[in-house]
């Protein structure tokens, strides 16, 4: 092959894709929207982007006489990936924010950049303690592992559930999850009889649960990421765990709204906490999840709805500082920031940028031929307790 | 000792599984010397066409079955005369270059049609659960994996090594010109095998939504297990990927359930050794091509 | 016998640089200077590069194939992390070197393993090991920092002098000095007579062991050089981007790897380099362009190019081009057809 040839190949193409310069258009405000768009996360970017839209159309993409713009960008979870992409975002396209985040060490990853750039970092999904004390420009408005495991793990201890099984996936927000139930759990005076770390990528749970079943518990507390629970609990089923008398708790995302109705009747009866659930009893809600099913024909889950909290944040902060985009009095305007939500009400702590809000305890439940999560007990204003402990 | 029985049986049944996806490219790898690293995609077209039929169009899950076979199977044996039977003489790079290029587009194209969520399919209520045989936990759904799977094994042992079109295609893999000089129409008979390992897939696929999970990453995921029970199991007969599934199956399961820290290892470190003791897999043959 | 002259003149002959690779270098200069916003994205196009430059010397000069290079890469990029965060060294540049030189050591050890058997047993040895090696990096999460990877790396300034700026420009000539370094190394390496041995092993292994060529050992003397490099890569992500995560293992990295190389054509050094270029381009014109589905349009480019013929389809993006050379340097263009892949 000729090198001349090649080269003139390369270069034609190297112009062509890094001359192309971004439109500059004055008076708008730009997002960054990195998510994953493929990839085993996919399903999570997905419903953030989706939530994100449903907002646009329903509240105009003018904000404070200023145009809004989402940039979507896709990182497949990728660390370096979500790096590069922050990073081209802010020098490129001179974005106002950054918002999305799938996962932890993307979150992370970007957290240098918004320090050094002055830009709001609005994370929507990924959901250890640590993001929000990695740099003061970031926001979080989706929720912490530390929040819920908390409270199921009081729960549990005071409704008669003694022995508990763990089966969590080997990353942070699993070993966050693990850390606070086992924390207040055993502090309730329960015990836990078998802890198991699953692989992240994980196809088969069989012997996993067989582990589960053979330690003989009372319940099995779980957390695997969303789109993995409904494996687990056919597998769970399959394995005969509830004839055996083994309940399932865990935080809410293994029954995850988005995935819950193809579980089968096998998830009826579990018990999780969670920030939202689609059955949530309010008028918001309900026109919420209505909208979301008209426009994308699917039920919202909870990360539909952080991403809805995002974007109505960064929309409330735009109108607080009247549509300055100067970076400090974004967050100053996000800090302690309240507002009724989908989920409930919710705001934002001044000290620490995470969010705050209401966890239910939900179960799983028939409603009209399809199953949801009904909430059946409330914790108010719950904080991360991640952080809060310190 | 009952739980042994239990892993043992899980694993089995995984390995079936394993073996009924893998055996398609074990045909077209090991005999037709063409790497097709898009044999999943033919898995997931089948499991995904099994879960429209099932849970959209209300079939009955032993209906969507053989539909998941044929209609693999159809576009396996399109894709093999338009495509893939210009490539039987290219590069093994350009073979992958080309079936990765096909993987990535499907990949999208199911993530564009059927969305990036899970999806399952909806089981008949006799499938679902587990019973007791002498204390061992049978599941209900492995038990129908094996038999489905074992009565495949043996049908298409029978098939190769009794019938004609056994010895033809046999005949056509070890000397496609002097097959062709006898008067054996060699493209249609690797038409007729592609399409048929290509239904296999498809068969397999929608066997396991149900363990494994069915997403849009489906091909991409298990590319990794296809070709480890192909290169151990070897080339030379169907037998070879069929122990090597069984092998890999339980293995993976006892890993788990035994060391479940070092699960992984298991299956690699097994491959590497077998690899380094017989190159050209447990059954391979001993010339090298 | 007028063999052995000939022979080396052959080799000085393809051996001195052409104008069109000086063309080559100074072009990678001045992106540069014409893109200064693009640092980041350029750099990553240098890593993948060098990165793909390693994977050209097995599978381009001697033949073996490789479905599991990211094992090098991994171990490059964990080594320069690992040193970063714990102090051990703090000069990048020592640090890379150290860091390849780890992963020369494992492609020496490894090479033993990967010496045997066939194309499809090395693919699978090969993926094998890093596929054993991810595993084991997700197993040691209190060293590797499982999935999350190694967090709060902070890099040391380059000589004590060049800090990494948040535009990647620093990171930028320093991944593109250690290229241009490198490539002149493995230039000099496949020139040289043990360069030409190997290509006569790959060419057929058997007649290169009949005139005298010790096969075995040239295979692990390349494949160690390989490694080398590929860590070097590695290493050189984690510096310039202050991440190691478990990704950098993965099947995908080194099955990218494999499709970069192809595209652009193995066995001539610049294959690698500008399979780079064209497969990021490509990856960020359609990831721009649809986020969601972008690798739709990736695979499609890729049955294409299959499909058309990799000459055929450089025949006509270059017509025009020839076209104007012919018009204006009177001499006739010319598009060779590419050489044989190694298969």
């Amino acid at each position: 092959m000729s090198i001349r040839s090649q080269i003139l190949l390369a270069a034609s193409a190297v112009a062509a894709v890094l001359a192309v310069a971004p439109a500059q258009a004055e008076d708008a405000v730009k997002i960054g929207l990195i998510l994953p768009m493929t990839g085993g996360q996919a399903s999570t970017g997905k419903q953030i982007d989706n939530a994100i839209k449903l907002y646009m159309q329903q509240h105009g993409d003018t904000v404070a006489g200023k145009k809004i713009e989402i940039i979507l960008k896709d990182d497949g979870a990728l660390p370096d990936k979500t790096k590069t992409a922050a990073q081209e975002l802010i020098v490129n396209d001179k974005v106002n924010f950054i918002a999305g985040f799938g996962v932890t060490p993307a979150a992370l990853a970007a957290a240098p950049l918004a320090t050094q750039g002055k830009i709001p970092e609005v994370v929507m999904a990924a959901g250890t303690s640590i993001i929000t004390e990695r740099s003061p420009y970031i926001v979080r408005t989706s929720f912490t592992l530390a929040q819920s495991s908390t409270i199921i793990g009081d729960w549990a201890a005071k409704n008669g559930i003694k022995k508990v099984a763990t089966l969590t996936s080997d990353y942070a927000p699993g070993n966050d999850a693990l850390t606070f139930f086992k924390q207040n759990f055993t502090a309730g005076g329960g015990e836990i009889v078998e802890e198991v770390k699953v692989p992240l990528a994980n196809p088969d749970f069989a012997p996993f649960l067989q582990r589960m079943k053979d330690a003989k518990p009372d319940a099995v507390f779980v957390f695997v990421p969303a789109g993995q629970g409904g494996n687990f609990m056919k597998q769970y089923a399959e394995r005969g765990l509830d004839k055996a008398g083994i309940k399932v708790i865990g935080p809410g995302d293994v029954m995850d709204d988005d995935l819950l109705n193809g579980m089968g009747d096998a998830a009826l009866g579990t018990v999780t906490a969670h920030l939202y659930s689609a059955a949530h009893p309010s008028a918001m809600n309900k026109e919420f999840v209505a909208a979301y099913k008209k426009a994308f024909n699917s039920r919202p889950g909870f990360m539909a709805v952080s991403g809805y909290d995002g974007i109505h944040l960064i929309y409330e902060a735009l109108k607080k500082t009247g549509g300055k985009t100067d970076g400090d009095e974004l967050i100053a305007a996000m800090k302690g920031m309240k507002w009724e939500s989908p989920r409930g009400p919710i705001s934002i702590d001044p000290e620490t940028r995470d969010i705050v809000q209401n966890i239910y305890i939900r179960k799983v439940e028939k409603v009209d031929g399809e199953l949801y999560n009904v909430e059946f007990a409330t914790f108010e204003a719950v904080k991360d307790s991640g952080k809060t402990k310190k | 000792m009952t739980t042994l029985f239990t892993i043992l049986f899980d694993g089995v049944a995984y390995g079936m599984l394993l073996f009924v996806l893998a055996c398609g490219l074990a045909v077209t790898l090991g005999l037709m010397n063409f790497v097709n690293l898009a044999h999943g995609a033919f898995a997931m077209t089948g499991g995904y066409v099994c879960a429209v039929l099932v849970n959209n169009s209300g079939w009955p899950f032993f209906a969507g079955l053989p539909l998941a076979f044929v209609s693999s199977a159809l576009i396996g044996v399109v894709l093999e005369r338009a495509l893939y039977r210009h490539l039987y003489t290219r590069s093994h790079l350009d073979q992958v270059l080309f079936s990765v290029g096909l993987v990535f587009m499907s990949v999208a194209a199911v993530d564009y049609i059927m969305g990036s969520s899970r999806i399952f399919i909806k089981l008949p209520a006799a499938l679902e659960g587990q019973f007791d045989f002498f204390g061992v936990g049978i599941g209900r759904y492995r038990l129908m994996i094996i038999v489905i799977c074992g009565l495949l094994t043996v049908a298409l042992q029978l098939v190769l090594a009794r019938t004609r079109f056994g010895s033809r295609l046999r005949a056509a893999v070890d000397d496609p010109r002097a097959a062709s000089g006898l008067g054996i129409n060699v493209p249609q008979v690797f038409a007729f095998t592609f399409a048929f390992g290509c239904g296999l897939a498809g068969l397999g696929g929608a066997l396991s939504a149900e363990v494994l999970g069915l997403d849009p990453y489906f091909p991409l995921k298990f590319m990794i297990y296809f070709l480890i029970v192909v290169t151990v199991g070897g080339s030379s007969s169907i037998t070879g990927p069929f122990l090597a599934s069984l092998l890999l199956g339980i293995g993976d399961v006892a890993g788990k359930y035994y060391v479940p820290k070092m699960g992984p290892f298991v299956i690699y470190t097994i491959m590497i050794v077998i690899l380094i003791w017989r190159p050209n897999g447990l059954f391979g043959r001993t010339a090298t091509r | 016998m007028t063999a052995l002259p000939d022979l080396s003149s052959h080799a000085l002959a393809s051996a001195r640089w052409r104008p069109a690779e000086i063309v080559f270098w100074v072009l990678a200069l001045a992106c540069a200077f014409l893109f200064p916003s693009r640092y980041l994205i350029m750099t990553d196009i240098v890593r993948l590069a060098l990165f793909a430059l390693s994977l050209d010397l097995i599978l381009g000069y001697a033949g073996i194939v490789s479905l599991g290079h990211a094992a090098f890469f991994g171990v490059g990029a964990y080594s320069a992390g690992l040193m970063a965060l714990h102090g051990v060294i703090n000069e990048p540049v020592i640090a890379l070197v150290a860091a390849g030189l780890v992963a020369t050591v494992l492609g020496f050890l490894t090479s033993f393993l990967v010496i045997r058997g066939v194309d499809l047993t090395r693919l699978m040895v090969t993926l094998g090991i890093a596929l054993l090696l991810e595993a084991l990096a997700e197993r040691y999460s209190d060293i590797t920092g499982g999935t999350d990877g190694l967090q709060g790396i902070e890099m040391q300034p380059i000589l004590g002098h060049f800090a990494f700026d948040m535009f990647g420009k620093t990171g930028f000539f320093y991944s593109l000095i250690v290229l241009f370094v490198l490539f002149l190394l493995a230039r000099r390496v496949v020139h040289s007579p043990f360069g030409l041995s190997l290509r006569a092993i790959r060419n057929n292994p058997l007649r290169a062991a009949a005139i005298g060529v010790p096969v075995n050992r040239r295979l692990i003397a390349v494949y160690t050089l390989a490694a080398f490099y590929a860590g070097i890569s590695g290493a050189l992500f984690t510096q310039t981007t202050a991440l190691a995560s478990l990704d950098v293992f993965s099947f995908e990295r080194s099955a990218d790897l494999m499709l970069v190389l192809v595209i652009g054509g193995t066995g001539y050094l610049y294959g690698g380099l500008i399979g780079a270029v064209v497969f990021k381009m490509l990856q960020e014109f359609f990831s721009t362009i649809t986020p969601q589905y972008w690798q739709f349009w990736i695979g499609l480019v890729l049955v294409v190019i299959v499909l058309v013929g990799r000459a055929r389809i450089h025949r006509w993006a270059l017509w025009l081009p020839n076209l104007v050379i012919r018009q204006f340097a009177g001499r006739k263009a010319v598009v060779a057809i590419p050489e044989s892949d190694a298969s």
